[in-house]
C-alpha cells in the first residue's frame, strides 16, 4: 500500500510546486527563556505532506503553532500564501486552517456531528447546512454516519481521531496542521489511519504540515521530511528516500535508525528484476516444492510432500518496490518468492540473490530514486 | 459601636471569671472535640469498610446527603426535647451532624485509591486487613482529613447554636446579648466564634497538606492512619514507628496554633 | 393554612425565597469573580483561599456581624439574606474556578485552533463543560442555604425556623418534627430541581459516564456545610 503511494507521490515532487507555508529565519524564545527554535527556514508546498520529525522538545509543536498564530515568532517571518501571518486576525486565520491534535480534543458536550460542524458554524453557515457537510465528511473519513448522533465519549480512540480529522477538513481549509495525530492509538489502528490519510490526500490534495516523533510514520506519509534537532535547527530536509540513502550527518543517520538500508528498499523500483520459472505441474517438482494454481493461473498454495503450505506474501509487479520483492522471497516457504500481475496471475519466481544483485546496481550514486 | 465592642473585650472580668472568654472557649472546644471524636470512632471504620468492600455505597451517599440537609437548629432542639436539657442531647446532635462528612470523606478516600495499587498489594500477598491499613488508608488520608475539617467546622458552628438550648460555649455571648439587647456582647461573641473557626480551618488545612501522600509528611500520614484505624495493630515492625521521633521530619510536625488566650492583668 | 398557631404557607414561601434567591445572586457574582480568578493567577491565589476562610465562619456569628458591615439594624431581614449571599459566593467562586479548570487542555487547544474568540469560547465551550461541576456546587449551596435560614430564628429572622424556637419554648415536639420535615422536603425539592437542570444542560454527561455519580458530585458530599 505505502509503496504504491510512494511512487504516486514522486510524480508531483518538484521545486516548481507553489510554496504555501514558508518559514523564514524563524526563531522563538519563550518568556521563561527557553529557546524552542533558533532560526528555521522551511517551505511546505501545495498539495504535499511535509513532515516535521525530531526528538521530544525539539520545537515541532512550536513550529506548527506558528502557522495559525497559537504561537508568535520572536524573530523571522511565517508566510502563508506569500503573506506574513503576523498581520492576520488570529481567530479569522485559524478558521481557515485545519488543526488535528494527539487526543483529538473533541468537544465532549457536543455530538460527533456538531463537533464536525463547528468551524462551518463559526464561519457563519447555517447549522443545517453545516450538519449536512459534516455528515458527508464522516463518511469520507471512513465512519458510519450513524455515529454522528453519538457523543465523543461513546467512540473508540481510533474513531475519535477520525472525527478529529473530519472536523479539521470541515472548514474546507486548504492547509492542515497535524500534531502527532495518530500517536495515541495502537499500532494497528495507527496504520489504518495512516492509510486513510493517504487515501484522503490523494482525493483532496491539501497542503499538510504533519508533526511526528516516529520516523517510520514520517517516511510512510511524507512527500518531504524535515528532521529537527533539539533547539529547533534543521538537520536535513529531503525526500524520505534520500533521507534513508544519504543521511546528512550522524544525527540524522542515528535518528533514521539501524535498519534504514532495508527500509530504503521501499523507495527502489523493482522493474528490472529478472523472474525465474516456478514448478507448477505435478511433474516438475524440484526439491519437492510445487506451486498450485487455480484455473486463472492465480497461486493457491505451495505443496510439499503432499502437504499444503501457505504461499506467504505475494509480490505484485505493477508498482512494486524492491522491499516487496525481497520480502516475497524471504517469506516464501520454498525459498522462492512469487510474483503476480495486477490481476493476481502468476508472472514468475523471485530469488533473493536476484534482488540483491539489482540492489547493487541501483545503489551506485546515480541509482537512487528521485 | 466599635468602641463598645472593644470595651467589652477589655473588661477584666472577661478574662478571669467562670463565664469569661477562656472558660467559654474551653467549653466550646470541649464540646467540639468530644462530638468529633465520637463521630470519627463511628464513621471512619464504617466508611473504610464500605470503601474497601464497595458494598453499601448507595447507603452512604444516601445517608450523607439526607443528614446534610437536616437543619441543625431543629436537630438540636428536638434532641433536647426528647432527652432533656444537658450535655448528652447536645453532644448527640453535634455527633449526628459530624458523621456525614467523616463518612463521605473516608468512604471516597478509600474507594478512590488507585485500583492498580490495591491489585499490586493483593498480588504481593497482603491480607485484606493489610491492604486496608497499609495501602488504602494512608492514601485516603487527605480526604479523611478533609472530612474531619468539614465535620469540625460544622460542629463548631452548631456548638454556637447550642447556647440557645442553655449550654455554655462562645454562643452564650450571642444568645445572652440578644436577650439583654447588648449588641456589643453579641458582636464580641460572634467575632470570637469566627476567629476560632478560622484558626481551626487553617490548622486542619495544614494537617491535610502534611498527610498528602508522596510529600515529606507521608510518615505522619501513616502514623495518623494507624492511629485512626488501627490502634494496637501489628505495625510494630514498621521502621518508622520503632525508630521513635525522627528529628529530620520537619514537615511532620503539624503546627496547631492555639487561640491566644491572654491572661488577665 | 394554620398549623401550630402559624400561617404555614407564607412562612414556607418566605423560607424558599430567603434560601434560594441569595444562591442565585451568589451564582452571578461567582461567575464573574471565578472567571477573573481563573484568568489571573494572582487573583486566584488571593480569592480562593479567602472565600475558603469566609465559608468557615459559623452562620450565627455571620448573621450577628452583618450589621457591622452593612450598617443595617440587627433585626433587619437583609442581614440573613446578605450573609447567605456571602456563603453562596464563598462556595461557588471555588466551584466556578474548578469547573473552568475541568475543561481539558486538548479541548481548549482545539477550540482556540478552530478560531474561537474568548467570549465564544466561554459561552460555547467552557461554561457548558463546567455545568456538572457548577451543578454540584449549586446543590450543596442550596441545600445548606435551607438549613442556614432556620438558624436566623435565633435572632428573630428564621422563616420556618420559627417552628423550632416556638416548639422549644412550648416543649412541643410535633411542631419541631414538622419543621424539620418541611425544611428537609423543601431542600430536597430544590436539590432535585438542580439535578434536573443539570440533565437538561449537560445531556452528554450521562452518555459519557454511564450509570453512577460523577466525581464532582462525590466531592460535593465531602465539602458539605450545613
Ligand atoms: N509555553 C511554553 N513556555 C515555555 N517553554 C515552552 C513552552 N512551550 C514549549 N516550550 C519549550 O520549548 C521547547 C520546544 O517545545 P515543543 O512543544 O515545540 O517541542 P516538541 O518538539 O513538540 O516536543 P514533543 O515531541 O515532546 O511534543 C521545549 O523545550 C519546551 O519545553
Ligand atoms: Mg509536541
Amino acid at each position: 500500500m505505502a509503496t504504491i503511494c510512494a511512487h504516486k507521490r514522486v510524480a508531483h515532487l518538484s521545486a516548481s510546486v507553489r510554496p504555501v507555508i514558508e518559514f523564514r529565519d524563524v526563531g522563538k524564545a519563550y518568556p521563561d527563556g527557553t529557546v524552542a527554535l533558533r532560526s528555521l527556514s522551511l517551505t511546505a508546498r501545495e498539495g504535499q505532506i511535509t513532515v516535521l520529525v525530531g526528538p521530544s522538545g525539539c520545537g515541532k509543536t512550536t513550529t506548527l503553532r506558528m502557522v495559525n498564530r497559537m504561537v508568535d515568532p520572536t524573530s523571522g517571518q511565517v508566510l502563508l500564501d506569500g503573506a506574513d501571518v503576523g498581520g492576520r486576525d488570529p481567530a479569522a486565520l485559524r478558521r481557515g486552517i485545519g488543526y488535528v491534535i494527539q487526543n483529538a480534543g473533541l468537544f465532549p458536550h457536543r455530538t460527533v456531528l456538531d463537533n464536525v460542524a463547528t468551524v462551518p458554524v463559526l464561519l457563519g453557515r447555517s447549522r443545517r447546512e453545516a450538519r449536512t457537510t459534516a455528515a458527508e465528511l464522516l463518511e469520507r473519513v471512513g465512519l458510519d454516519p450513524r455515529v454522528g448522533s453519538r457523543y465523543p465519549a461513546q467512540l473508540s480512540g481510533g474513531q475519535q481521531q477520525r472525527v478529529g480529522v473530519a472536523r479539521a477538513l470541515a472548514g474546507d481549509a486548504p492547509v492542515l496542521l497535524m500534531d502527532e495525530p495518530f500517536s495515541a492509538v495502537d499500532p494497528v489502528v495507527r496504520a489504518d489511519l495512516q492509510d486513510e490519510l493517504l487515501r484522503l490526500q490523494s482525493d483532496l490534495g491539501r497542503t499538510i504540515l504533519f508533526v511526528t516523533h516516529d520516523i517510520d510514520e514520517a517516511i510512510r506519509l511524507g512527500d518531504m521530511v524535515a528532521v529537527l534537532r533539539v533547539g529547533g535547527t534543521l538537520a536535513q530536509f529531503a525526500h524520505p528516500a534520500e533521507l534513508l540513502s544519504s543521511p546528512a550527518d550522524d544525527f540524522v543517520a542515528e535518528f533514521v535508525g539501524r535498519d534504514r538500508g532495508y527500509r530504503r528498499l521501499q523507495f527502489l523500483g523493482a522493474g528490472e528484476l529478472t523472474l525465474t520459472d516456478l514448478p507448477t505441474g505435478p511433474d516438475d517438482g524440484e526439491g519437492g516444492w510445487v506451486l498450485v494454481l487455480d484455473d486463472d493461473r492465480r497461486p493457491v498454495t505451495w505443496r510439499h510432500d503432499g502437504q499444503d503450505v501457505a504461499v506467504g506474501s505475494l509480490y505484485r509487479a505493477d508498482g512494486g518496490s524492491l522491499r516487496g520483492a525481497l520480502d516475497a522471497a524471504l517469506s516464501s516457504p520454498s525459498g522462492r518468492g512469487v510474483a503476480v500481475d495486477g490481476d493476481g496471475r502468476l508472472l514468475g519466481g523471485i530469488d533473493a540473490e536476484a534482488v540483491i544483485a539489482l540492489l547493487h546496481r541501483s545503489s551506485d550514486p546515480a541509482g537512487a530514486a528521485r | 459601636m466599635l468602641t463598645r465592642i472593644v470595651a467589652w473585650f477589655a473588661a477584666p472580668a472577661q478574662w478571669s471569671s467562670s463565664t469569661g472568654i477562656p472558660a467559654r472557649l474551653a467549653e466550646h472546644l470541649g464540646y467540639t472535640a468530644l462530638a468529633v471524636l465520637v463521630a470519627a470512632v463511628i464513621a471512619v471504620p464504617i466508611g473504610a469498610w464500605i470503601g474497601h468492600t464497595g458494598r453499601g455505597r448507595l447507603v452512604v451517599v444516601g445517608i450523607a446527603n439526607g443528614l446534610r440537609s437536616l437543619p441543625e437548629l431543629g436537630v438540636l432542639v428536638l434532641f433536647v426535647l426528647l432527652i432533656g436539657l444537658g450535655l448528652l442531647p447536645v453532644v448527640l446532635a453535634l455527633m449526628l451532624l459530624a458523621i456525614p462528612p467523616l463518612l463521605a470523606g473516608t468512604y471516597s478516600g478509600v474507594a478512590g485509591v488507585d485500583p492498580a495499587a490495591v491489585d499490586a498489594a493483593r498480588g504481593m500477598g497482603m491480607t485484606e486487613r493489610q491492604i486496608l491499613l497499609e495501602v488504602e488508608l494512608p492514601n485516603a488520608l487527605p480526604l479523611i482529613v478533609a472530612g474531619l475539617r468539614t465535620a469540625t467546622l460544622q460542629v463548631v458552628a452548631t456548638a454556637t447554636i447550642a447556647a440557645y438550648v442553655s449550654l455554655g460555649g462562645l454562643g452564650r455571648y450571642i444568645v445572652d446579648g440578644q436577650a439583654q439587647r447588648d449588641f456589643a456582647q453579641m458582636a464580641g461573641g460572634a467575632i470570637l466564634v469566627a476567629v476560632l473557626a478560622i484558626v481551626l480551618e487553617l490548622a486542619l488545612q495544614a494537617l491535610g497538606r502534611a498527610v498528602a501522600p508522596g510529600r515529606p509528611g507521608d510518615r505522619a500520614a501513616r502514623r495518623v492512619a494507624a492511629f485512626l484505624a488501627a490502634r494496637g495493630s501489628d505495625r510494630s515492625s514498621d521502621p518508622d514507628r520503632s525508630s521513635g521521633p525522627d528529628p529530620s521530619s520537619g514537615p511532620d510536625v503539624v503546627p496547631v496554633p492555639a487561640p491566644s488566650g491572654r491572661t488577665a492583668p | 393554612m394554620r398549623l401550630f398557631g402559624e400561617d404555614i404557607l407564607p412562612l414556607a414561601a418566605e423560607h424558599v425565597v430567603l434560601a434560594v434567591v441569595p444562591v442565585l445572586i451568589g451564582l452571578v457574582i461567582s461567575l464573574v469573580l471565578g472567571w477573573w480568578a481563573w484568568r489571573v493567577p494572582a487573583v486566584r491565589r488571593v480569592l480562593v483561599p479567602l472565600t475558603g476562610v469566609l465559608y468557615t465562619i459559623p452562620s450565627l456569628a455571620l448573621f450577628v456581624v452583618m450589621p457591622l458591615i452593612l450598617g443595617t439594624r440587627i433585626l433587619d431581614p437583609l442581614n440573613v439574606a446578605a450573609a447567605l449571599v456571602l456563603y453562596a459566593v464563598a462556595l461557588l467562586v471555588r466551584t466556578v474556578v474548578d469547573g473552568l479548570d475541568e475543561v481539558p487542555d486538548d479541548v481548549m487547544t482545539a477550540a482556540v485552533a478552530m478560531g474561537y474568540r474568548p467570549g465564544g469560547l466561554l459561552v460555547g465551550v467552557q461554561l457548558p463543560l463546567a455545568v456538572p461541576v457548577l451543578i454540584g456546587g449549586l446543590r450543596v449551596a442550596t441545600v445548606s442555604s435551607f438549613s442556614l435560614v432556620a438558624v436566623g430564628a435565633i435572632i428573630g429572622q428564621g422563616a420556618l425556623g420559627a417552628l423550632f424556637t416556638q416548639g422549644f419554648e412550648r416543649f412541643y415536639t410535633a411542631q419541631i418534627v414538622f419543621g424539620l420535615v418541611s425544611i428537609v422536603v423543601l431542600a430536597l425539592i430544590f436539590d432535585a430541581l438542580w439535578v434536573l437542570v443539570g440533565r437538561l444542560l449537560a445531556p452528554w454527561t450521562r452518555a459519557a459516564r454511564g450509570p453512577g455519580r460523577s466525581a464532582a458530585e462525590d466531592d460535593a458530599t465531602v465539602g458539605a456545610r450545613v
